[in-house]
């Protein structure tokens, strides 16, 4: 019986081996290339989905690790009030330049507010202590954060 | 440059669809660059940016604007489109005064459309297109100095910003075809490598297995139709691989070799280098000190790639590099194919700060591409394959001395600066010069090896990039040595020779000041002439005659500087602290900058902090490392970069004196950013380090008076 995974509230069945780490599975099998594959040894964050509430990589673990997870991609983050308010506020406050690593951080974030509503500095700071930014947008993001928070000055 | 090869208004703007479209040959690689040019075109045709939009950048239909680099894209392309656009405003006035019978000058141009007072009809502009001649020329002369900055324009987010946030915008490494294949390379274990041989058996079960194995030499690659299997493939194919190493890599410290190396040495004269012997250094100087930086890399997130297609005899290549013409052109003779039988089309990729991986792997999914005919090809480089062959930023070393006269005078200055070429992005050139900068061809069968590098001429370029400072001292000797058979492959990073030449010469500003007991921002001030200069240290002289006295651990640093002593201003003043595990904290940082006519606020200022942000990576983290077996700083965790927990408050002022034109500000901040740091380091703790990165280790170095960590 092969693997089936719950992705942006729909099972879907896959058919690639169900060692495959998840983010292969959904950027070459499902085409949902949002998260994306930046060094696939779960040093950067650019691959960040959410998986049953919080933010996971998934350039590294099997596909099959996910089996019976409530998975949300970046695809799908603005269906719900939190998603959709950190991209506004990532738009608000021009929050990247080449936006390679903005889609791991707006779901990172996103994650972040499901669980604390009001985050202090700290708190955000070591919910993106595993993400990579190298154009130096982080003070945007930062920001972004906050004004998605209502914590913002 | 850019009007003279493409001297007419469709050259630089069309219509489509009712809409107006910017063709550009800049490309956005981070900066946001498109975003600022659809705004000069809004400017000038009063058209709202989200009405505007940008042509894809491809040879043979896109102006040839040769490379997207040394923060010149707003002086060259930006200057380009608003003369068109402004020459196109004219235009347009003319035309419909006629078709209204009135003077033009009683037009108004308001939200893309010509009105008249007293009459209700309004002209849209994108409706006049067909009646404008359609071989106008760019008229410079129709671009009037005092319109209103681009300030006054409301704020237009970055383009693409919003497919960026949903996880739709597309980069290269995002792109899918009918029956595309996944490529990646199997690499030697360093650049002197050669392969030897393949075990058969594995080579023989990989191509059972669906796999296409691709060979020239010492370049391998393989393809597969699944991103995942292949690479597991790949790594099977790494492992049946064994390499002729021939001596391995040179090893040994490299500030040593820049010393002991044969160079070419070279007088800089109002940055700009002489023939002839250079001068001897000072005989009897008050203050000398030497300052060095590492080999550093780009680092982009995303590592390299390209997607490649052989179809019908022409070569397509979608590829983030950031000159398709000169990259077309070298491969188009590394392949000994027409110019017109090779397109490449730019498709973002990461911000890449300079010439990394994007053109080598653009040449190396063409070289698979032509092995595996009529199919997409789409090349990845693995995060170990960019972080161990893209092609770094040089490893520095700059001498400096001054001559400083009892009443705090300096009067002598002599900078050298030390260091292998920043320059070696594939163009085409005598002896197969682009072709011979291409990674893969250095490996083929027919290998085409790089060749000795030739000392950069122009102004205020590679090496000695911001080596002659703008400070007005009465003698003054820089020199710069081009430095021979060093150990790594280097090319352009983002500042150049900038990063180590501010760095130095800031921190010895700051020496001098302490030297000679004068304050630093006094001192600086006392050795400008230009206003500009002093206006934007003006600008944070309140905050430096404010910052009081600091608490233990903590200080102040500043620096000034202009990008190639012709760019944006800038001062830059940095509040850190050094804490008891010797880490460096960043609290604030207050930027003055002055860039001409201001197009857009908000991304000038982007670019400033990103900037500075990366200048304060290169300071607290970035060092490559190798030893005779290759680059070990293969992954984030062996080749650290600054993260969220260390990112300090910004405050930016933004200069705009009237009447000046808009000059570039990508580059200004990273290379002030180390000196400011370095300076606001000695403030806090009395140590002067010299030499990046100011990692804890070094620091307590430092702190135990090690000369080797100076």
């Amino acid at each position: 019986m092969g693997l089936t995974l719950r992705i942006n509230g729909e099972d879907r069945a896959i058919a690639s081996d169900p060692e495959t780490p998840l983010l292969y599975v959904l950027r070459d099998e499902l085409k949902l290339k949002g998260a994306k594959l930046a060094c696939g040894l779960e040093q950067c964050g650019a691959c960040a989905v959410i998986a049953d509430g919080e933010a996971v990589m998934s350039c590294v673990t099997p596909a099959a690790a996910f089996e019976g997870s409530i998975i949300t991609t970046v695809e799908a983050l603005g269906e719900t009030e939190i998603g959709a308010r950190v991209q506004a506020a990532f738009i608000e406050t021009s929050a990247a330049q080449c936006g390679y690593c903005t889609a791991g951080l707006v779901v990172a974030a996103a994650a972040l507010l499901e669980r604390h509503e009001v985050p202090d500095r700290q708190t955000i700071l070591d919910a993106l202590s595993r993400h990579l930014c190298r154009c130096g947008a982080h003070s945007r993001v930062l920001r972004a954060i906050e004004l998605a928070a209502g914590t913002d000055a | 440059m850019s009007l003279d090869a493409h001297p007419l208004v469709r050259d630089w703007l069309e219509c489509s669809h009712g809409r107006i479209v910017v063709k550009s040959g800049k490309v956005d690689i981070g900066q946001c660059i498109s975003t600022a040019l659809v705004r000069i075109v809004a400017d000038e045709l009063t058209v709202p940016p989200a009405e505007i939009d940008v042509a894809e950048v491809r040879t043979g239909v896109s102006p040839d604007e040769g490379v997207t680099s040394g923060s010149n894209s707003i002086e060259q392309s930006g200057k380009a489109l608003r003369a068109a656009a402004a020459t196109w405003r004219r235009e347009f006035l003319a035309v419909a005064a006629a078709q209204l019978g009135v003077a033009a000058a009683a037009l108004e141009l308001a939200g893309g459309e010509i009105g008249y007072k007293g009459i209700n009809r309004r002209l849209r502009l994108v409706d006049l297109i067909d009646d404008l001649p359609p071989d106008l020329r760019v008229d410079l002369t129709a671009v009037v100095s005092d319109r209103a900055s681009g300030q006054a324009l409301a704020p237009t987010p970055p383009r693409g910003l919003e497919d960026m946030v949903t996880g739709t915008f597309l980069y290269v490494q995002d792109l899918e075809r009918p029956e595309m294949r996944h490529a990646r390379i199997v690499r030697p274990p360093h650049a002197r490598a050669r392969l030897l041989e393949i075990d058969p058996a594995v080579r023989a079960g990989l191509e059972r297995d669906g796999f296409r194995i691709v060979q020239d030499g010492s370049f391998l690659a393989l393809a597969g139709p699944k991103e995942w299997p292949l690479l597991r493939a790949a790594t099977r194919l790494a492992s049946a691989c064994s390499w002729d190493e021939q001596g391995g890599l040179r090893e040994g410290d490299v500030f040593q070799m820049l010393q002991d190396h044969r160079r070419t040495s070279l007088l800089v004269v109002d940055g700009q280098p002489q023939p002839g012997e250079p001068p001897p250094p000072f005989a009897a100087a008050d203050h000398e000190a030497v300052y060095e930086r590492p080999y550093q890399m780009h680092g982009a997130l995303a590592p390299s790639a390209a997607l490649a297609e052989w179809r019908g005899g022409r070569l397509t290549i979608h590829s983030h590099s950031q000159g398709i013409y000169p990259l077309r052109d070298s491969i188009a003779e590394s392949l000994d194919l027409a110019r017109d039988r090779v397109e490449l089309v730019h498709v973002p990729g990461s911000g890449c700060y300079g010439h990394n991986g994007a053109d080598d792997a653009a040449f190396e999914a063409a070289l698979i591409a032509l092995a595996i005919p009529e199919t997409p090809i789409l090349l990845r480089w693995t995060r170990e394959e960019e972080h161990a062959w893209e092609p770094y930023a040089p490893a520095m070393r700059v001498s400096l001395a001054a001559r400083l006269e009892e009443d705090g005078e300096i009067t002598g200055f002599s900078a050298e600066a030390s260091g292998d070429s920043h320059s070696r992005r594939p163009r085409p050139g005598p002896n197969q010069a682009g072709p011979a900068r291409l990674l893969a061809n250095h490996f083929r069968a027919e290998p085409i090896v790089p060749r000795t590098a030739e000392p950069a001429m122009g102004r205020h370029v590679g090496l000695h990039r911001n080596l002659d400072p703008s400070y007005r001292f009465a003698e003054r000797r820089v020199v710069k040595n081009l430095v021979y058979d060093l150990p790594l492959r280097t090319s352009a990073m983002r500042c150049l020779g900038a990063a180590a030449n501010v760095f130095a010469i800031e921190s010895f500003m700051d020496e001098l000041a302490a030297k000679s007991g004068q304050d630093p921002l006094d001192l600086r001030r006392r050795h400008l002439d230009d206003p500009r200069a002093l206006a934007v240290l003006e600008a944070i002289a309140p905050y430096w005659t404010e910052k009081g006295r600091m608490g233990e651990g903590r200080g102040c640093g500043l620096a000034y500087s202009q990008y190639k002593n012709a760019a944006t201003r800038l001062a830059t003043m940095v509040d850190l602290s050094v804490n008891d595990r010797a880490e460096i904290h960043l609290h604030k940082v207050i930027m003055a900058a002055d860039s001409g006519r201001i197009i857009d606020p908000d991304g000038l200022r982007a670019q400033l902090e990103g900037g500075f942000i990366q200048g304060a990576s290169w300071t607290l983290h970035e060092e490559v490392r190798w030893n005779r077996s290759g680059v070990l700083t293969r992954d984030w965790e062996s080749y650290p970069v600054i993260g969220f927990d260390n990112i300090p408050e910004f405050e930016i002022i933004l200069l705009e004196p009237p009447g000046e034109p808009s000059v570039g500000a990508g580059e200004a901040a990273s290379s002030p950013a180390i000196a400011a740091i370095a300076n606001a380091v000695f403030a806090a703790t009395g140590l002067r380090l010299r030499r990046l990165p100011f990692t804890a280790d070094a620091i307590r170095q430092s702190a135990l008076g090690d000369p080797s960590s100076r």
